[in-house]
């Protein structure tokens, strides 16, 4: 039974969430809340989710017993929701389907999106050119410069790449100028934010849509090992793999719930992006109220991961949520030892993972060698690494 | 009466109708602003709006981020912006100063230690670009109960229920946003325009200030003839931005000047 309920209907997890942006937008949301509310549970329109999912995102997304890396620990046996599999190559592209079937049903023919490592720019473009929708991928100059064949693949795809030169240039200051242009564009646009973070109804729509995660995962243990694993673990950066995979477990109390943030350089050096287990102060940013890296003044800092996914100072209010209720936990992973995980796992497994996904594995890794093979740990592997050979290559001093 | 009543009290009773320019502070160096602050109120400012600067000013164009980030390189923050307006309260006790900025600044302050300073600093209103009333009320209580005015946007999107929502919260003055977009972003339709504000003025006596899109002397006269005041942001942080240090106190007295000619010249 589903006693979970979180949001409330202004998009509140306990004092996080919320809608916090200038009066411009308020409207633009309304409208979208006002939508999602309608489709959420229409059934012509899930079909049509469901269809997109299978067909073109190639869903389900198979469980994978990875014995060579549970023998190798001689500890708990690993399990992997393979993600990685999906059309563009990680969990992603679940939600930029729902949104632009949103967008859609909603008659907006221009659809817009933020994007850090590109993964999400990449998975709007290809939905996008799908559908036949104009597409507008906002950049930091920064990450352009570092991940520059997902710039391409998006312009293969028909999208339009805008450098953002403000702030930091990167995943943060995209997500303002993607807002700006929203607010500009209100009429035709949609926007598609691809985490659970921004104002309501974002967290609760994005995590909906990436719920399909979870819900196969229910069901292919029961059918694969017949229970549920003890733990379920994931990497969280803004947080919408693991929303996707915990929020159909969180009734399920016997299964312990852990987030896995970047740690980067270490918490103590403060070059990381670990809000949740750096216990940062509670901040508002991007429209919600959430753990946020700030200074004193309450301006931003800039956050350090190897993985550009992770490298974001907040983290969805749905988390800080489940933080602060005790239901889920979170832990960091510095850079180092992901690192380490990346390597063991594409020699253990033949799996080449996302440096994102290898905070997760990392994670698992410490965990199973403390417990038993009667236990099962159960890891999102939520993007698989092809586009992090570049700083893959360079982290070891090799020239690609 | 709070002085932002007063200003607006006083211009009705002469016809005129209140500028109120807009500079972030600690642009582009904290040593000029209190000096800018006053030179505005010399060249014909009825009221200020100082900018707080923030790291994500997701409402602002690229002018005012501009302006922002050189503040920052000096680490202008929200306590040092209020011992900005101590410093002007000092010379000038009857300009009405109005702090806009964002929310994470004053919860990082803490409300309750935002509010007092604020008070202590005798700031008259704050803007907070992105507290919407329903997310804020605890804030706006504070203010009130401070006798300091929180000043709302009214937006072209706003909904007719909203409208009465947001002007039973607000006091001072309301402020419509001109335009659909970030600040600075084109000019605005004053027919449009003209048709919010008689909308607006059926729902609340506040005075109504109207800003976003005035980028010219031009557009501040016809503002004026449909506002009670008229709010110049990107064009003064512009001018700013180009005016070398030698220049700058002069240039913004002129083009306060020129804006001020042309809103009285209706």
């Amino acid at each position: 039974m589903q006693v979970y309920d979180m949001p409330d209907e202004r998009g509140h997890f306990g004092p996080y969430g919320g809608i916090f942006v200038a009066e411009t937008l308020i409207e633009a949301l309304e409208e979208l809340r006002v939508m999602y509310e309608r489709y959420r549970h229409d059934p012509e329109f899930l079909a049509e989710f469901a269809y997109d999912l299978k067909h073109f995102v190639g869903r389900p997304s198979p469980i994978y017993h990875a014995e060579r890396l549970s023998d190798k620990i001689g500890g708990a046996r690993i399990y992997f929701k393979r993600e990685d599999l999906n059309h563009t190559g990680a969990h992603k592209v679940n939600n930029t389907v729902g949104q632009a079937l949103l967008a859609k049903r909603m008659g907006k023919p221009r659809v817009i999106a933020e994007t850090g490592a590109g993964q999400h720019g990449v998975a709007t473009a290809t939905i996008a050119a799908r559908l036949g929708l104009e597409c507008v991928v906002y950049m930091g100059s920064e990450d352009v410069k570092r991940q520059a064949p997902n710039v391409y693949r998006m312009k293969l795809l028909g999208a339009t790449v805008v450098p953002v030169e403000s702030g930091s240039k990167t995943l943060k200051d995209a997500l303002n100028e993607a807002m700006r242009d929203w607010v500009t564009n209100v009429a035709d646009t949609f926007y598609i934010i691809g985490t659970v973070a921004g104002p309501h109804p974002y967290p609760m729509m994005v995590r909906d849509f990436q719920s399909v995660i979870g819900v196969e995962a229910k069901q292919q243990m029961q059918e694969m090992i017949g229970r549920q694993p003890d733990a379920v673990i994931a990497c969280v950066g803004g947080g919408s793999n693991a929303m996707g995979i915990f929020y159909p477990y969180i009734d399920e109390k016997n299964v312990r719930l852990i987030g896995v943030e970047a740690a980067g350089y270490g918490i103590e050096t403060g070059k990381h992006a670990a809000p949740l287990t750096a216990n940062s102060p509670v901040g508002v940013l991007h429209g919600n109220r959430t753990y946020l890296m700030q200074d004193k003044d309450g301006q931003i800092i800039e956050t350090h991961s190897v993985s550009a996914g992770l490298d974001y100072p907040g983290v969805g209010p749905e988390h800080a949520w489940l933080k602060d209720s005790h239901r889920a936990e979170y832990v960091a992973i510095t850079d180092e030892e992901a690192m380490h995980a990346f390597h063991t796992m594409c020699r253990t497994e033949g799996i080449i993972p996302a440096l994102e996904t290898s905070h997760a594995i990392a994670h698992a890794m410490k965990m199973a060698a403390e417990m038993t093979p009667d236990q099962v740990l159960l890891v999102n592997l939520s993007g698989r690494g092809d586009k992090d050979m570049n700083t893959v290559a360079r982290l070891s001093g090799i020239e690609l | 009466m709070s002085r932002i009543q007063s200003v607006f009290a006083k211009l009705a009773q002469q016809h005129k109708k209140a500028l109120i320019p807009y500079i972030t502070a600690g642009d582009p160096h904290p040593r000029h602003t209190v000096e800018l602050m006053h030179a505005l109120v010399k060249s014909g400012a009825d009221m200020l709006e100082l900018g707080v600067p923030f790291s994500d000013p997701m409402a602002d164009g690229p002018v005012i981020q501009r302006a922002s980030e050189r503040a920052l390189v000096h680490h202008v923050g929200l306590a040092a912006v209020l011992d900005m307006v101590t410093e002007f309260r000092k010379q000038d006790t009857v300009t009405p100063v109005i702090l806009m900025g964002y929310a994470n600044p004053v919860e990082a302050m803490g409300i309750e230690t935002f509010v007092e300073r604020a008070k202590a600093a005798d700031v008259d209103g704050v803007l907070t670009v992105d507290y919407p009333p329903e997310e804020c009320t605890d804030f706006v209580a504070l203010l009130k109960r401070h006798d300091i005015d929180p000043i709302f946007l009214l937006s072209p999107t706003t909904e007719q229920a909203r409208i009465d929502t947001i002007v039973n919260q607000a006091s001072g003055f309301v402020y419509y946003v001109s335009l659909k977009g970030v600040t600075g972003s084109q000019n605005l339709d004053i027919v449009q325009v003209t048709e919010r504000l008689a909308d607006i003025r059926t729902k609340t006596s506040l005075p109504i200030g109207v800003g976003f899109g005035v980028r010219d002397a031009e557009t501040a006269k016809q503002v004026a003839s449909i506002a009670d005041a008229v709010v110049v942001g990107s064009r003064m942080v512009q001018e700013v931005e180009k005016s070398s240090e030698q220049e700058l106190l002069g240039n913004i007295a002129a083009l306060t000047h020129e804006l001020r000619v042309a809103i009285d010249s209706n």
